[in-house]
């Protein structure tokens, strides 16, 4: 048994932050059903597979169920295409939703509502239903409208203020979609909140979470500080306001590096017999966590000429050996490979029809007794519409033949 | 009062700084009961991280403690002692969570492993925040925010490709980490509800950045043979995914739909170099030459202040947002109009202002009531009336170190 069986979720989600909270949920046993419809499919369904030409070339049919990106949000999901805009729809749909708990969408603004699926529509198909929308700054005020994607969630959310050179004044990007990662995180949350809620009093209610404000819920050390004392924080660099010496320090080899991180007095003196330097430990400049933070960038300098001269796991493993947190600044290749990730099966080998072998990344809760499973590739656009309309509907094969016909399926 | 959904939940956290904090303070803003045991003396590690206000620093009012544990009991507890034990093991009996964020290892070392709580609590919910997780060659690495950042593959994607890679500000993945364990604690609460019995998390902080975060890049180095993803104020594949100056300030612009991009041409008012085939490229242009087309539109943004030019983008459909300080994010329209902020009293570090949750629930909302326990607070009230040790008994307990 997983600890999500027995719940279902319409996930009308599309690109990542939406997709994730269902996959987040699906891993733990949910069932939780795409609704898709070839009008418009989901963005990551588009375009030129990444997948090779070898795989990718002659038919371009296949190209909506080709692609690696969409496979990894939407693993063990369902998939079922309907046309909501056809008339005739709503009613089959209407069917599905009164026998499912929690409907999900990241929509701007209102449209839910034009579907006639907000909260108060929903809840006459099912009184106790749950619903979560996704947007980039909610659902009511001045800015709801506002456009954005990930590096926008994050700038207007303040964390991208913070993101950059201790120093310089212009931001780094962020490559990792945090914005939205973020966001899908707190929706699963979000919606297991409300789970509990309705399994204690029978209440459904809808859920309204702003991508932009869940970022910003995260900095309350910087809130806090503009609180107390009017400052206003900028770039953080890799400074730390009270550990030192903190900070990626460079290796051998292209682009390889090791972070490094001391917070006590016997951590510091053990990096210093660690990176073969103990004449540091009697360096006045040096001598405690306030001297080294004075000076910082010396200190920076004299650690990174001695990380130099190791590989970035042979320095780990010395100061490791010497209870000194380091590890390897990894990039995917290094995480794909290591070790400790392939023991622990961060990213899961699935096999996938058109693809054949592919790599999920895997799910980080885990339930003891009731770990999260990859147990089917993402599924094709529409695969499961006979399960849903014979086995849950309970459709006829001469109805369900007749939705396909009006393209009410589709 | 509206109803609070954990309301009867029973949480007890032994953990310091952000992830188990956090994981405590999601449940504790919709309305479980959550106890927070420190350690007699200095407590929560937290404690001695600022901000602090004028940057003296005072262990009731460090910003980052009061910032992650409002609606918390506070107690006092030492578990290295037996009889600091025996009143941990009491305290788990009535819990359905405990959350903690010691070192691998520490809590069976202390005779307080999930497989002895559970002994007394079957029901018992237990879930154990570390950086390389339970098992696995580096399950005993030390590792700070830093380092998890670092090997969960989200600081190689931060800054500039000639430079250091920077890790995520402000210990990010503390946050990231503790919500995963909340998540997973109410998933196997609502697994127990069926089967009756609790069961033990396992939650790595460097895991949650290398999959939920981070995981999408596998596919590009597995397919592409791309590693290095780390690209300045550029971003890849297409043009623009840009950070420029302003005239106050800085602004982020990303228009990965063609029409998106040709509606800001329109708003630079259609320029003659836009007409030129090397800046139609837009793959080339965000590979090969962001530097160059940037110089182009630079001066039109240098002209324009953050709202202009957020007004003049959005109303043409243009994903394009100014990069809002912590000021500015708290004064803006929209954050107020969502009433984002709650106020709370403290008795040691006054009225202040905290975010009220990540997200807004219609009928059963983010409630705070109290500001962070002082160290201790809650001592009496929990060891007395809650586990009914007598007033001789818990000054016994004071005077031998033992809360």
């Amino acid at each position: 048994m997983q600890s999500l069986e027995g719940y279902r979720l319409l996930d009308f989600g599309t690109a990542l932050a939406g997709p994730q909270v269902g996959q987040l949920l699906a891993d733990l046993g949910m069932e939780v059903i795409k609704i898709e419809t070839r009008v418009k499919p989901d963005g990551l369904r588009l375009g030129r597979p990444i997948v090779g030409d070898d795989i990718a070339g002659g038919d371009d049919g296949k190209w909506l169920d080709m692609q690696p990106m969409f496979h990894v949000t939407n693993r063990n999901k369902l998939s079922f295409t309907i046309n909501l805009k056809q008339p005739g729809a709503m009613d089959v749909f209407k069917r599905l939703v009164k026998i499912s708990d929690v409907v999900l969408d990241n929509s701007s603004p209102g449209v839910m509502a034009r579907l006639g699926l907000d909260q108060a529509e929903l809840q006459k198909i099912k009184s106790d239903i749950i619903s979560i929308t996704l947007t980039g700054c909610g659902e009511f005020g001045p800015m709801r409208d506002t456009l954005v994607y990930a590096p926008l969630i994050i700038a207007l959310g303040g964390l991208e203020s913070l993101l950059g050179y201790y120093g310089d004044k212009i931001p780094m990007n962020l490559a990792p979609g945090y914005g939205d990662t973020n966001a899908s995180m707190h929706g699963a949350f979000a919606v297991l909140a409300a789970l509990w809620h309705r399994e204690q009093t029978g209440e459904g209610q809808h859920v309204s979470l702003a991508e932009s404000y869940a970022v910003t819920n995260l900095l309350g050390e910087a809130i806090m500080d503009y609180k107390m004392n009017g400052r206003v924080q900028g770039l953080q660099g890799n400074r730390h306001p009270t550990l030192c010496p903190h900070g990626n320090y460079p290796c051998q080899g292209d682009d390889k590096w090791v972070s490094i991180a001391v917070d006590t007095e016997e951590e510091w003196k053990n990096l210093c017999t660690g990176l073969g330097a103990p004449e540091w430990i009697a360096d006045k400049r040096f001598a405690d966590k306030n001297a080294r933070r004075q000076h910082w960038e010396e200190l920076d300098k004299l650690i990174a000429a001695k990380t130099a001269q190791h590989g970035a796991y042979d320095i780990t493993d010395i100061l490791q050996k010497v209870n000194v947190a380091a590890t390897p600044v990894m990039n995917c290749e290094d995480q794909f490979s290591d070790p400790h990730f392939r023991e622990r099966e961060v990213n899961v080998e699935i096999q996938h029809p058109i693809i054949g072998t592919e790599y999920v990344y895997n799910n980080p809760m885990r339930l003891a007794d009731m770990p999260p499973t990859i147990r089917r590739p993402a599924p094709s656009i529409g695969e499961n519409n006979d399960y849903v309309l014979k086995d849950l509907l309970g459709y006829s094969q001469q109805e369900v033949a007749a939705m396909v016909e009006r393209k009410i399926i589709f | 009062m509206a109803k609070r959904p954990f309301e009867g939940l029973k949480v007890i956290e032994y953990g310091e700084i952000i992830s188990a904090p956090y994981c405590g303070r999601l449940l504790a803003g919709l309305g479980a009961e959550v106890i927070k045991v420190e350690n007699p003396g200095s407590g929560d590690k937290a404690r001695a991280n600022g901000p602090f206000p004028g940057d003296v620093p005072h262990p009731e009012k460090s910003g980052l403690y009061l910032s992650l544990n409002a609606n918390k009991m506070g107690v006092t507890l030492n578990l290295e002692k037996k009889k600091g034990k025996d009143v941990f093991k009491k305290l788990i009996e009535t819990a359905d969570v405990l959350v903690e964020n010691n070192i691998r290892g520490y809590m069976d070392g202390l005779g307080l492993g999930y497989e002895t709580l559970k002994a007394i609590n079957p029901r018992l919910v237990m879930v154990s925040i570390t950086p390389f997780g339970q098992t696995g060659p580096y399950k005993d690495y030390k590792a700070y925010h830093i380092n998890s950042c670092g090997a969960g593959g989200m600081s190689i994607g931060i800054g500039d490709p000639a430079r250091e890679p920077l890790t995520m500000p402000l210990s990010q993945g503390g946050y990231e980490a503790g919500l995963s364990a909340a998540t997973a604690v109410l998933a196997a609460l609502l697994a127990r509800a069926k089967t009756g019995k609790g069961q033990f998390i396992d939650i790595s902080e460097v895991e949650v950045w290398a999959t939920t975060h981070a995981g999408q890049y596998v596919l590009t180095f597995l397919y592409r043979g791309v590693t290095g993803i780390r690209r300045g104020t550029h971003g890849p594949q297409v043009y623009p995914c840009e950070i420029f100056p302003c005239k106050d300030g800085y602004i982020s612009l990303i228009a990965p739909q063609i029409e998106q991009w040709v509606r800001f041409v329109e708003v630079l008012g259609n320029p003659e170099w836009s007409k030129e085939p090397r800046y139609r490229n837009r793959r080339a242009m965000a590979e090969e030459y962001p530097d160059e087309v940037n110089a182009l539109i630079i001066p039109w943004m240098m002209a324009r202040t953050k709202e202009e030019i957020l007004k003049a983008c959005q109303d043409n459909r243009v994903p394009c947002v100014p990069i809002y300080d912590i000021k500015e994010v708290m004064n803006n329209r929209q954050i107020k109009a969502m009433n984002f902020f709650v106020e709370l009293d403290h008795p040691e570090a006054g009225k202040l202002q905290y975010p009220k949750g990540p997200c807004l629930f219609e009928k059963t909302d983010w409630q705070w009531n109290k500001s962070a326990p002082l160290l201790g607070e809650n001592n009496a009230q929990v060891f007395g009336e809650r586990l009914g040790y007598s007033p001789n008994e818990i000054a016994a307990m004071k005077k031998s170190g033992v809360i």
